[in-house]
Parts: C-alpha cells; sequence; structure tokens
C-alpha cells in the first residue's frame, strides 16, 4: 500500500509533538499558529484539529506551500496522503482531512447526516485559518466537496472533483464500492487490474480477511463514510448542486467502472460551467495517473 | 428445562446446482427461484409441523424474521405466531424475534407484540435480535453503522410502551411521538418475557445480563462451536456478579431422530446437506458491511457465519464430519439422548431451541423427527436443572 498511496506520516516532526499541536489548536482562535503547520514541501505533517469543544476531532495531514487546497479521500484510500498529493503540494498548501470516523479522526457518531459534516469540515476551515481554500476530492471525498460547496457556496475558490459519489441514475448505478470483495473490487476501481499500482494496493494489510487489526482498520474507514451514502449515495445533491458558483473541473478515468462516465456527463449538466476532462484510467485515475492528474488539477487551479 | 421446537421455514425447492450458479441465498437470490403455488403448501405444512410439535409435548414454538431469503421465507414472523395462537393452546410462542432497528415508527412492535400475547392468552416471548447485516443493511437499507444505536433507542421505547402507566411523549434520535399510548397493552406484567439471540458479541452478553434477559445463541454449526461463546458468556455472568441460572441462556441446535444411526444418515443427510450447502450459501460481500460489527468485536475475532472462507469449509462436509462437528446431532435416540445432555449440560442451557424441520426435509419426515424426539429424547433431557426456576417462561404457557 505505502508505495502508491504514500508513505504512514508519524506525527510529530519538525520538533513539534503532536501534543504540543493539539493544545495549540485547542487553544486556537490564533490562525498563525494553526496556518503555520502548512508550508513544507516533502514529508507532510499530522494533526489532531477538536472541532466542537473535542466532539469531533479530525486528523489532517498537510504540506506543501502556496494558495490553500482542502483534499477529500475516497473509501478506498488507505492512507491519507499520496504520490498525487506530492504533486499538488509542489504548488499549493495541501491539506488532507481523514473523515471522521475513519482512522485518526473521532465523532462521526455525533453527526446527523451529510449536511452535519459539511457543517464540520465549514469549522475545519475556520480552526485551520482557510478563508477560501480550493476543494479538491475523490469519490466519496468528491461528494463531500461538492455538499460543502453547495452549501457554502462563497467558501471555494475553485472546486475540483474527482468521480464524485452523490448522484444516483437507476439505469446505471454505481458499484456498490463499500462492499466488494477485493478481486471484484479491483476490476471496478482500476482501469488494468494487473498494473503495478493496482497490484500493490489489493495486496494491502487490509485486502487480508486473516489480518484481523488491518481488517477492523478497513472496516472502520469505510463505516464511517458509510454513515453518509449507505444504501445509496445520494442524499439529495442533485437538488442542492445549482447552489454552487466556484468554477468547477470534474475529472474522470475514461474507463471509469466503478462511477460510470455517464455520470460526469450528469454533473456536467447540473453544475453550470463545469469542465470536464478525461485521462487514461479507472476510478483510481489520480493513483493511475498522479503526475497527469495532478498536472490537469494544477492547471485548472492557477 | 425447556424445549421448545425452532422453524425456519425455508424453501425446499432450489436448483440441485444452486449454490454453483448463484451467489447468495440471501438478498439478491432471484424471485425466478421461488414458486407461490408450492410456497402455499410450504407455509401450511410448517404450521402443522409446529402444531404437531405441541401435541407431541414440546414446551414452545420458535419462530423467527428474515427478509430477501430463501431459507427462511417470514419476513413477518408476528404473522406466523398469530397463526399459531388460534391452533395451539399450552405452548410459548417464542418470536425470535422482531428486529426493532427495521420498524419505523418501532412502536409497532409494541403493538404486534401486545396483541400476540393477549390472542394468546400470554404465551408469547418476545424477542429483539439486532438482525443480521443481510436483512437489515442489505434488505432493509439501514446504514449498518447506525443499527445498534436505533435497537437501542427503540428497546427503550417498547418497553417504556409496555411499562409507563402515563400517555407520554418520546423525543428520540430516529424516532419522535407526541403521544405513545399502546392499545392493547400486553397481558403478561410487567411485559413479556424478552429473549435476545445474539452472535456471540460481546456488548451483547452484558447489555442482555444487565437487563435481566434471556440471551440465545443462534448458530447452524452446533454446540462444540458453540461452547466457546457460551463459556464467555458465563464468564460475563460471573463477572457481572449476576445468578448463573442455566434459564438465562437459550441455544439452537439442529438435531435428527431415527431408530438408528445408520438410518439416520440415509434419511437425513440428503436435508441436512442441502441446508449446509445451499441455505448457508451467502455472498461474502454481505457477510460484512463496514460498521456493523463493533471494532471491539472484531478484534475479538469472532467470525462471520458466511462468506467466501465458511463456503469453502462447508463444501467439503460430509455426514461424519456434519456429527464429528456437532453441527448436527444425530442418530438413534440413544446417541441424541447423551450427546443433547452433553450440549445443555456443557453449555449451561436451559432453553433448548432444537431445529428439526432442516432444509429440504419433507413432512413426513419432519413429523417423524418431531414425534421420535419428543417420545424418545425429550423425556431424558428435560429434568437437567431442578434446582433452578425459569423466571423468564410466559406466565400463560402451560409447560
Amino acid at each position: 500500500m505505502a508505495g502508491v498511496l504514500g508513505p504512514l506520516v508519524a506525527g510529530g516532526s519538525d520538533g513539534v509533538s503532536r501534543r504540543e499541536i493539539d493544545e495549540r489548536h485547542g487553544s486556537a482562535g490564533s490562525l498563525g499558529a494553526v496556518g503555520g503547520l502548512g508550508g513544507h514541501v516533502g514529508a507532510p505533517q499530522e494533526h489532531f484539529v477538536p472541532l466542537r469543544d473535542g466532539v469531533v476531532t479530525l486528523r489532517v495531514l498537510s504540506a506543501g506551500r502556496g494558495a490553500p487546497l482542502v483534499y477529500f479521500h475516497s473509501f478506498h484510500e488507505v492512507e491519507p496522503w499520496s504520490p498525487f498529493l506530492d504533486r499538488l503540494a509542489e504548488r499549493f498548501t495541501v491539506y488532507a482531512p481523514v473523515h471522521p470516523g475513519a482512522p485518526g479522526s473521532s465523532g462521526v457518531e455525533t453527526l446527523d447526516g451529510v449536511y452535519d459534516l459539511t457543517l464540520a469540515y465549514d469549522e475545519l476551515f475556520d480552526a485551520l485559518g482557510l478563508a477560501n481554500p480550493h476543494l479538491v476530492g475523490h469519490g466519496f471525498g468528491g461528494m463531500a466537496a461538492a455538499e460543502t460547496a453547495a452549501v457554502f457556496r462563497r467558501r471555494p475558490a475553485r472546486l475540483v472533483l474527482v468521480s464524485p459519489l452523490g448522484l444516483w441514475l437507476d439505469q446505471t448505478p454505481s458499484a456498490d464500492l463499500l462492499i466488494l470483495p477485493v478481486e471484484e473490487l479491483l476490476a471496478a476501481l482500476w482501469a488494468d487490474p494487473s498494473s503495478p499500482a493496482a497490484r500493490a494496493w489489493a495486496s494491502a494489510p487490509d485486502a487480508d480477511p486473516d489480518n484481523v487489526p488491518a481488517l477492523a482498520a478497513s472496516l472502520q474507514r469505510r463505516s464511517a463514510m458509510a454513515k453518509f451514502v449507505w444504501p445509496i449515495p445520494d442524499r439529495g445533491l442533485a437538488r442542492r448542486l445549482h447552489r454552487i458558483v466556484a468554477p468547477t473541473l470534474l475529472l474522470w478515468g475514461e474507463s471509469d467502472r466503478a462511477n460510470p462516465l455517464v455520470y460526469a456527463e450528469e454533473w456536467q449538466r447540473r453544475v453550470k460551467g463545469a469542465a470536464l476532462r478525461l485521462l487514461p484510467g479507472g476510478h483510481m485515475v489520480i493513483h493511475e495517473q498522479p503526475d497527469a492528474a495532478a498536472a490537469a488539477v494544477t492547471e485548472f487551479l492557477t | 428445562m425447556k424445549i421448545c421446537m425452532f422453524h425456519l421455514m425455508p424453501y425446499r425447492f432450489l436448483p440441485p446446482d444452486f449454490e454453483n450458479r448463484y451467489r447468495s441465498v440471501w438478498v439478491d437470490v432471484p424471485h425466478e427461484l421461488y414458486d407461490a403455488q408450492k410456497t402455499h403448501g410450504l407455509y401450511n405444512e410448517f404450521l402443522d409441523e409446529l402444531e404437531f410439535a405441541e401435541r407431541q409435548g414440546f414446551d414452545g414454538l420458535c419462530v423467527n424474521e428474515h427478509h430477501n431469503n430463501a431459507y427462511g421465507l417470514m419476513p413477518s414472523p408476528n404473522l406466523m405466531a398469530a397463526a399459531l395462537t388460534r391452533r395451539t393452546s399450552k405452548a410459548a410462542i417464542v418470536v425470535l424475534g422482531n428486529s426493532l432497528a427495521a420498524y419505523n415508527p418501532p412502536i409497532r412492535v409494541a403493538e404486534e407484540f401486545a396483541m400476540l400475547d393477549v390472542l394468546s392468552g400470554g404465551r408469547l416471548v418476545a424477542g429483539f435480535p439486532v438482525g443480521t447485516p443481510m436483512d437489515m443493511n442489505f434488505a432493509y437499507g439501514i446504514d449498518p453503522s447506525t443499527v445498534r444505536d436505533r435497537y437501542n433507542e427503540a428497546h427503550d421505547l417498547v418497553i417504556q410502551a409496555w411499562t409507563r402507566p402515563d400517555v407520554f411523549a418520546f423525543n428520540g434520535r430516529y424516532t419522535q411521538a407526541r403521544y405513545v399510548n399502546i392499545w392493547p397493552q400486553p397481558l403478561q406484567k410487567p411485559h413479556p418475557p424478552v429473549w435476545i439471540p445474539g452472535g456471540g458479541s460481546l456488548e451483547t452478553f452484558e447489555w442482555t445480563a444487565k437487563r435481566d434477559y434471556v440471551y440465545c445463541y443462534l448458530s447452524y454449526y452446533g454446540y462444540k462451536r458453540g461452547k466457546g461463546i457460551m463459556d464467555s458468556f458465563w464468564q460475563t455472568i460471573e463477572g457481572l456478579g449476576v445468578e448463573d441460572n442455566p434459564y438465562r441462556a437459550g441455544f439452537l441446535q439442529l438435531v435428527c431422530v431415527a431408530d438408528t444411526d445408520a438410518e439416520a444418515e440415509k434419511l437425513y443427510f440428503p436435508h441436512v446437506h442441502y441446508f449446509y450447502q445451499k441455505c448457508l450459501n451467502v455472498w461474502e460481500g454481505f457477510a460484512e458491511p463496514p460498521g456493523y460489527r463493533t471494532p471491539a468485536t472484531i478484534r475479538a475475532g469472532v467470525r462471520a457465519q458466511f462468506g467466501a472462507k465458511a463456503k469453502k469449509i462447508r463444501a467439503e462436509l460430509n455426514w461424519a464430519k456434519y456429527m464429528e462437528n456437532g453441527y448436527v446431532i444425530a442418530g438413534s435416540p440413544a446417541t441424541v439422548r447423551d450427546q443433547l445432555l452433553d450440549c445443555v449440560k456443557s453449555l449451561r442451557i436451559g432453553h433448548l431451541m432444537v431445529l428439526m424441520q432442516i432444509g429440504s426435509m419433507p413432512k413426513d419426515l419432519t413429523l417423524r423427527n418431531i414425534e421420535l424426539f419428543a417420545r424418545e429424547v425429550m423425556p431424558h433431557v428435560r429434568d437437567v436443572w431442578p434446582a433452578y426456576s425459569d423466571r423468564w417462561w410466559p406466565a400463560g404457557a402451560t409447560a
């Protein structure tokens, strides 16, 4: 896994312990202390950002320099950081929050639904001192970014949605990505299931049902997002998409079998002025083509 | 000891190559395999079997709830229980049960169970399973991570609806009702005994014991595998300092009785095999939806009973292995007596539930199984716990 989607980053680099970072956030108000945590190209730093008096605490990785960019991850990104984000960090200060309930972030059980999730992310942006970050999201993360952009319509500077969930077409159901066994998942997620990236992903510890701690972490990560998409990833977003005013790029792998291209057309129809960019690849296009995907995103955002 | 006949009401006519052609008997089993006319016959023979069991002296009759399921044709066990109330008069009607989180509002459960209790003259046992992932998360579409929370809230609402003297408002996270006031109220006071079917999760042991309910371990894998689960149940009971009355526990065991061990194999093997190969053929994607099991239970290593691995193990089963593993207790009356005594004593079971109609077993064979069991086995296992009283038996059942 680590080779594909980036190293597991321990906290406490830069001479600042995790606890000290927590306390700085806890006592925040001062955006400077928080904002100062970004700004490094190279290994991302890990922060824990308490919201709502600690009822919700989000684990956030950050690295890079430049305009702020928040990246929301999908179901099947085991680590919150990846080579795709390394590329983006060359031009942006990238913040990658782990969704509440996924390992490292807590409090999902207190959230009532997707609306509450967007409120939490709005609160996170304030805690991080981000007035108008770019929002980028993949899969479920794309849905979270779009929901947030629809509710807080003046928040995002620009919006990039990589094969987002959130719409539902009866004639073309998106794949039941939360539950597929690993072999079927491989075929759904990757344009070429035999590619090195796909193979490395499939040999992740959490693909092994006998690795109980990894299985527990995998289930925990997926269940955190399941709350917002079970049993169908449609919470009425279609009725809110007209509210999005941020310039929007839809990025899709041209052989996406999990969330097929008809969804790209539907998104483009519903988000006024949205651009659509196709790249060779599948649902995991940002991990299949990290350079090309990051270049497309950078081009749109700059 | 109390002995109940448990019925799953399986569809008996799945094609011979079912488990190779279809990925799952549950959730997405195609209903092109289903014949309504045949099912009309099945429902009536299944009810005949349960009624016959009462006449043969069984203490209770158990029905349960499944959805989208070709081995459990009872999406509404309450309908079957209602039919049984009119054709029986002594046996406990054990509904195991209503999956609380699936009812919206769960007031419906309080009402229907109250109706059954009144209709049966106080013979109802109220079972509250959390519900399987296949039923709750896939057939009924409930988010796995909220099932337990919904269940807990619904449980509190139902118990209050049965016991509070006033008309009250219930302001829950999942259910809001301004006027809770069910008519009829149950006949048994303060309410029908509550049994909780569980799959071995640690949280449920403690939850059940603290509320003084019966815990029922319903497994299709028999008493030898059930021993570990029940041992940890009794450890929990000991740890809580609660009386270790065997009637706190219920257990399901598959049982087949014949005149001889050899005859048992000949008569029952095809039907037992149908059950394990076809009825338990559940696609692994349905076995573990994210969020259904708590992280603590996953880390405790309790495995799901379904999935690819379980299928592989099942495919290698033959009669000798069914016997050796204790999945099925089968044979002559003497063989069954000995093993059943071992089962109830070693697991400390006060409420034994026996599955007597298994898989494709036709009515005449099921009746024979019931009759032989009642005549040759039941009298020898009934008096296992003379020192204990059953505080969890419905007041109106005369057993």
